[in-house]
């Protein structure tokens, strides 16, 4: 750090972090090209790298052949209904977690920790039967219910770091001063919070708008369909129609992408705080 | 507590024969006082999250579970009498299992040690400070927006035998004179799959070690610099060190989610060709898929064995290690 750094120790640096920007970067740039090609130009020699013309034709395609309007619409209902109350009663659990000793704690912050290590399939059957049971399937309340469990135990454990930075004497001062500690919690605490309070919600948000087996799991007719699952519809046939599947791609990852850069900053503390302390 | 009590009994302290190992009282615990109103308020701050991970988590995990232990298949739900061990010995005596295994550790180290020595090395080149840190940062944190579906999906483009852009640059380079079926042939497709996973699993790696460095104080540097140790000895006898315990448990959390990892290889080649890129997971999948919950579920008690037992004798390897430095 304090080190001097040599000419050839900067060219090799500057050299290598650029190959993996490049590669990290080239997927991304590659879908995207082809679905910019007109649908004929994705299978002719020689591959193009840039296209002769962009035509919105495989975007176009998507809204009047596939329902995509239905499948974005329900994604987006899902996600943001689910991000948004796993998030309020995550904060609820955090808050508690971070602030308080009391017996239950480690076993209740261990069964947080396991739900991450079972594999999720061993639960797909038994789900299925009791949403069934429930008149669930098929249904996107089902779904959001579904998600906001899964969100839960991560999100708490994410947000319950961003709490523990959050010094108890401003709680403590507004409490003397006649908050309440719900007060001190909603007038002081959260406004404080809000970085870390979207990372959490732009993390769930985005867990659920990718989440692909659950929800083929629990939602069959087209109509509900989420766009992963949609997705893996397009696959199940033997000849993928690339030019639709990669417009479809970058119609999912760009929204996601966003989100991502306006919290990577809080998102990576969050990832980090709980690691590094050990 | 108990360091006040001693004293006040006139015990003689061993102070000098011991650096005294009770820690005072940290001032960010607080002592619990058993008061209605204060457990009640807990109870109700805990009560939404539990609920939901209970009903919707736990409830479905646990009769997923007893499961693995009875005759249960959504093709004919007549007979769903519990059978002991039978799904076990189906699975045991299934030599697809086996090639899934082999695949599975394959999986999780090919994919594993590339990530952790690239990740490595971008942690170390972005301690220092440049211009558009922040920038790059966010650039190479973006494969973690896109799910691992569709990486598998568009690493299945990209690897396409005809069309595939892979194929094309090689070719270029004059690497390959004619195209390579990637996703047909089981080796290739299973170096294709692990590629993907590593350019997805680079950037956390990077992202925790990165963070480690920056808690080691710039003093040990200065020291180690004064005591004329080069570059690659500061690395190995200051810098991994220092932040072993970070690298001991990133390492021990990627390897539980790599093996419950099936979404890329599942948007990839669905464990295709024939089975060969299988793992565990992505064959539980396709067994839940042909309705024998059973079977499924015996299978996800073996990855819970297996994965408890790596756990425990990971720590009790890094711990150990730990125990000897000191």
């Amino acid at each position: 750090m304090i080190r001097k750094e040599s000419f050839a120790g900067r060219a090799t640096r500057i050299t290598f972090l650029t190959v993996w920007l490049v590669i990290t970067v080239f997927p991304l740039y590659w879908i995207t090209i082809t679905s910019f090609k007109a649908p004929g130009d994705i299978f002719t020699f020689p591959l193009a790298y840039w296209p002769k013309d962009f035509s919105f034709e495989n975007y176009k395609g998507l809204f009047s052949k596939a329902q995509f309007g239905d499948y974005l619409t329900n994604s987006l209902l899902v996600a943001a209904v689910a991000g948004t109350v796993a998030t309020a009663i995550s904060v609820l659990s955090a808050y508690v977690l971070a602030r308080f000793e009391f017996r239950s704690k480690t076993s209740l912050l261990m069964a947080a920790l396991v739900t991450q290590m079972i594999p999720s399939f061993i639960a797909l059957g038994p789900l299925y039967t009791m949403m069934t049971q429930l008149k669930l399937v098929d249904n996107r309340l089902g779904l959001i219910l579904v998600y906001i469990a899964v969100c839960i135990p991560f999100s708490t454990v994410m947000l319950r770091g961003f709490f523990e930075n959050v010094p108890d004497a401003l709680e403590e001062a507004a409490m003397i001063d006649g908050c309440s500690r719900f007060g001190a919690l909603f007038r002081v605490l959260l406004p404080v919070m809000k970085p870390g309070i979207v990372a959490a919600f732009i993390f769930n948000f985005v867990n659920c708008w990718n989440e692909l087996f659950l929800s083929v799991t629990l939602m069959n007719s087209d109509a509900n369909k989420t766009i992963p699952t949609a997705l893996n519809g397009f696959i199940s046939s033997f000849n993928i129609d690339w030019g639709s599947m990669s417009a479809a791609a970058v119609l999912t990852i760009v929204p996601t992408m966003v989100l991502f850069a306006f919290a990577s900053r809080h998102i990576v503390q969050g990832l980090t705080s709980g690691a590094v302390k050990g | 507590m108990s360091l006040s009590t001693s004293k006040q009994a006139g015990r003689p302290t061993r102070r000098g024969a011991r650096p005294a190992p009770l820690k005072t009282t940290d001032p960010r615990s607080r002592k619990p006082v058993f008061t209605i109103r204060r457990s009640l308020g807990i109870a109700g701050f805990m009560a939404p999250a539990a609920l939901f991970v209970a009903v919707f988590i736990y409830y479905p995990m646990i009769s997923g579970s007893q499961m693995a232990f009875r005759n249960w298949n959504l093709n004919d739900l007549t007979d769903t009498s519990w059978v002991g061990f039978k799904n076990f010995q189906t699975i045991f005596s299934d030599p697809v299992f086996y090639t899934v295994l082999d695949n599975t550790l394959i999986w999780v180290v090919a994919s594993l040690v590339p990530q952790l020595v690239i990740g490595f090395a971008i942690a170390l080149w972005l301690r220092r400070r440049f211009r558009f840190r922040g920038l790059y940062q966010a650039l190479i944190f973006f494969p973690w927006a896109i799910s691992g579906f569709l990486i598998g999906i568009l690493f299945r483009w990209m690897f396409n035998s005809e069309f595939g852009v892979v194929n094309d640059l090689l070719s270029k380079v004059g690497l390959i004179d004619e195209p390579i079926p990637w996703l047909a042939e089981p080796k290739t497709a299973m170096v294709a799959v692990i590629i993907a996973n590593v350019w997805y699993g680079v950037t956390f790696f990077a992202i925790m070690i990165l963070a480690a460095l920056q808690s080691i104080p710039d003093e040990l540097y200065e020291a180690a610099e004064l005591d004329g140790a080069g570059k690659v000895r500061t690395l190995f006898q200051v810098t991994i060190p220092y932040i072993r315990a970070t690298l001991a448990l990133t390492v021990l959390l990627r390897v539980i989610w790599i093996f419950n990892f099936p979404d890329i290889i599942f948007g990839m080649t669905g464990g295709g060709p024939s089975n060969e890129t299988h793992i565990v997971t992505t064959w539980m999948i396709t067994i839940t898929q042909q309705g024998d919950y059973g079977k499924a579920s015996a299978l996800g008690l073996i990855v819970v064995a297996l994965l408890l037992v790596f756990s425990v004798f990971y720590l009790m390897a890094t711990r150990e290690k730990k125990g000897a430095r000191s």
